[in-house]
């Protein structure tokens, strides 16, 4: 077992350098130690600055190091499946399988029962997949894997929309935002508002023993997550904020930083619940205007030709019901480093 | 031992003898008593080292087998119609990553019209997905197919549908020979995959594969379809050495020896139809009947060669392709088995509506007189079809047909259906 870290603090204010150099050894991250298993290996076919690569190496390799390298990965069809296994090359270096875009869950389940007939409880499965595989086609199999307490740990790459087919507009796409299917005219550009699940609250409603939301900003809360869900037998849910350069008309560059500002504006809560109880929130020190999240994408870039101010308006209420509603913002919050304007 | 069975506590006791390592079960009508008895026999301990998933959906009950299989487990389950139809998607996939689940299919009619009764049309909508279907003749094949089903598919690393009516034999209390454990045990060895998720021995499993490949392949997969014409006759000849008794195999020739007229049929309405040939052989009428067992892969050289010196074939099939005819028949013509004009495809009990032997020797003789066309439908009642077909002429709102049909026949029940029709 690795040890669950401590919260990091970081010294280096108004960067985004995660800094394992400052670190003791014991609070590195495991993509920092050379025997990493390299799970998702590199040479696929990710866009440049992917999140969900990004997110999916972090996972998996976590979960690899806390199970003594005994994951089966199941993945719902979707980018992380498509770039990674052009046929005949497979980035994968863990036992992986891909099935079909709506059952990863349901896969994930019969193979835990494999292991458990088999006596092997030594073996850990992983599914993953996109928010279309997960909040969409595939979510009456992964309701399902959670009422029954399947021991499988279920992660949700969210890139807020279908990318793999061309950036169409699924449950987790946000309001506002521009898509294929949600195109940005008409008297109500981009996509409604009113509309989408929230997937994580509806996790904890199955009352499975952990549910966590993070984000590929913060790559030591990721692992740590990840190891923490790996502790847990029985259901468990990940759901992972990656953004997508392609889909999101951002700077692959941005990666990083826009989702640091979807954490820091409230609009993605951070946080840990377990049995359907929240235990821990990533505090925000100095809230963010969303309008500072939204310029940097060109999925919102109706809002800023004409007068939308009514519409900004409205994506910050939805912003300040997060930090109400987990209570986000903590002024003396230490661990969230300040942001400033790069 | 033999036993008075329902056919599904038969299948149930075939299959835990079996050993299966993952059950997934979703209920329909009428496979349920199949998947109740394995639940409880897992429960009590009388299956070992099994896993048995209340899943929530046919799509979950394949997809949970999928996994299953490919992690190395014994994977086995039972669906029938619509819940066939829901779970499509899985199908197909678990044949074409190679996975040797066995599934019991208590064939049944598709909706709409809603219909829990017996017919073919559900094993029809796959029959293109790569699995092995096999169809029982009744209850004491039903156990014997299942049995050679799991050697099939573990050889061949390929799944097997084993095909059994409906309530006719799902629900139907027949004597049957059920297989000792230790019989099965020295049959049936331990499942060893041809590829397995194993985190010691890493591999991908169901990669994309573009147009550089994928005909290759396919072409594999058919040439493992092949494999299995080979296979299911040498399993059928090692299984009757062991037990005694010929069940399997592609196809059962009964009586054709200078039959000027063969019948070819699937399933439970063979006992109906030999019973007839009896009747007809014992005043000199020479006619037989050819049971197909392996439907897929099919077996035209032995459709061929059962079918051989018949004037006519009279393929009695219990499901049909809209819009084309029979399926079965499509297939036998294909075989060669006869000049084409002279294969005819008769739709008989489709929702479970009864094939009885009188219409059965009706046909042969209006078949031997030349009668009967290449495409008919046995039992149709023309009268209601001609009311509704006024109806729909004479408006434009004229209703569903379903509905239409039914208020047709409360209001006119001197043609109910017991009253019977040639
Ligand atoms: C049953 C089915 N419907 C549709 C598709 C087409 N499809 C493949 S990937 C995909 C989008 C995946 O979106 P998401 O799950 O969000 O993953 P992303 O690509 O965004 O990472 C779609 C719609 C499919 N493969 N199967
Ligand atoms: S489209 Fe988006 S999710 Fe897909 S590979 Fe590119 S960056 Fe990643
Ligand atoms: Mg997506």
């Amino acid at each position: 077992m690795i040890p669950v870290p401590t919260p990091v603090r970081f010294y280096q204010v108004g960067s985004f350098a995660v800094g394992n150099r400052l670190l003791d050894p014991d609070q590195r991250t495991v993509q920092a130690d050379t025997a990493r298993t390299n799970s998702l290996d590199s040479g696929h076919r990710a866009c440049q600055g992917c999140g969900e690569a990004l997110g999916a190496r972090y996972v998996l390799d976590t979960a690899m190091r806390a199970s003594d390298n005994k994951v089966v990965a199941v993945n719902a069809t979707g980018c992380l499946e498509v770039f990674s296994t052009p046929y005949p090359e497979s980035s994968w270096r863990l036992a992986w399988i891909h099935s079909l875009f709506g059952n990863a869950p349901a896969v994930a389940t019969g193979i835990a029962a494999a292991m458990r007939a088999k006596g092997r409880l030594d073996v850990r499965v992983v599914a993953q997949g996109g928010d279309g595989g997960t909040v969409d086609i595939g979510f009456g199999t992964l309701s399902g894997m959670f009422e029954r307490n399947d021991d499988v740990l279920y992660v949700c790459y969210d890139n807020e929309a279908y990318m793999n087919t061309g950036v169409q507009r699924s449950g987790a796409t946000p309001p506002a935002a521009r898509t294929a299917t949600t195109e940005a005219v008409g008297p109500a550009p981009g996509n409604p508002f009113g509309q989408g699940k929230d997937l994580p609250r509806i996790a904890m409603a199955h009352e499975i023993s952990y549910v966590a939301t993070a984000t590929v900003a913060d790559l030591h809360d990721l692992e740590a997550k990840t190891i923490r869900a790996m502790a847990h037998r029985g259901a468990r849910y990940l759901h992972v904020l990656v953004p997508c350069p392609l889909g999101w008309g951002a700077a692959s560059k941005d990666t990083i930083r826009l989702a640091r500002l979807a954490k820091e504006t409230g609009l993605f809560p951070v946080f840990e619940a377990e049995h359907g109880e929240v235990v821990s929130v990533a505090k925000i020190r100095h809230k963010t205007p969303v309008v500072e999240y939204l310029k940097a994408q060109r999925r919102y870039a109706h809002l800023f030709k004409g007068d939308h101010q009514d519409v900004i308006d409205q994506l910050q209420a939805l912003a300040d019901r997060n930090v109400g509603r987990y209570g986000l913002v903590d002024p003396t919050s230490a661990d969230a480093p300040q942001l400033t304007e790069d | 031992m033999r036993r008075q069975l329902e056919g599904s506590r038969a299948v149930a006791e075939a299959v835990a003898r079996c050993r299966p390592e993952v059950v997934c079960a979703y209920p329909i009508s009428p496979q349920t008593h199949i998947i109740e008895a394995i639940g409880a026999m897992v429960r009590t301990g009388a299956i070992e080292r099994c896993e048995f998933v209340n899943v929530e959906s046919e799509f979950a009950a394949m997809s949970v087998s999928i996994g299953a299989s490919a992690a190395g487990a014994r994977a086995y389950t039972a669906t029938a119609s619509q819940g066939l139809l829901y779970m499509a998607e899985a199908v197909y996939n678990a044949a074409g990553l190679g996975l040797p689940i066995v599934m019991t299919l208590a064939n049944r009619a598709l909706g709409a019209p809603i219909n829990i009764w017996n017919d073919h049309s559900d094993a029809m909508s796959v029959r293109d997905s790569g699995w092995i279907q096999l169809f029982a003749e009744d209850n004491q094949e039903a156990v014997d197919l299942h049995i050679q089903a799991f050697r099939l598919a573990e050889e061949l690393s390929l799944p097997v549908m084993v095909c059994m009516d409906g309530f006719i034999l799902t629900h139907a209390m027949e004597e049957v020979d059920l297989p000792s454990q230790a019989q099965v045990d020295d049959f049936l060895p331990p499942y060893s995959p041809r590829q397995v998720l194993d985190p010691a021995d890493p591999l991908s499993i169901g990669a994309m594969v573009g147009p550089e490949a994928y005909t290759e392949v396919r072409y594999l997969a058919h040439l493992r379809q092949l494999d299995a014409l080979e296979a299911i006759p040498r399993i059928g000849t090692e299984f009757a050495a062991a037990f005694g008794r010929d069940s399997g195999g592609l196809v059962h020739p009964y009586r054709t020896e200078g039959a000027d007229t063969v019948l070819v049929a699937m399933g439970s309405v063979l006992g109906t139809i030999k019973d007839v040939v009896d009747d007809q052989r014992d005043v000199g009428i020479p006619v037989g009947v050819v049971g197909i067992t392996a439907f897929r892969p099919f077996p035209f050289a032995a459709v061929r060669a059962a079918c051989q010196g018949a004037e006519r074939i009279v393929v009695v099939e219990k499901a049909f392709s809209l819009g084309f005819g029979g399926v079965l028949s499509s297939d036998v013509t294909m075989a060669g088995a006869a000049p084409h004009h002279l294969v005819h495809s008769v739709i008989a009990g489709l929702g479970g509506r009864p094939i009885t032997k009188a219409a059965i020797a009706s046909l042969i003789e209006r078949a031997r007189r030349g009668e009967v066309g290449s495409l008919s439908f046995l039992d149709l009642d023309e009268d209601l079809i001609a009311g509704e077909l006024a109806r729909m002429a004479a408006e434009r709102r004229s209703g569903p047909v379903a509905e239409n049909l039914l208020r047709d026949l409360a209001s006119a029940p001197h043609r109910s259906r017991e009253t019977g029709r040639a």
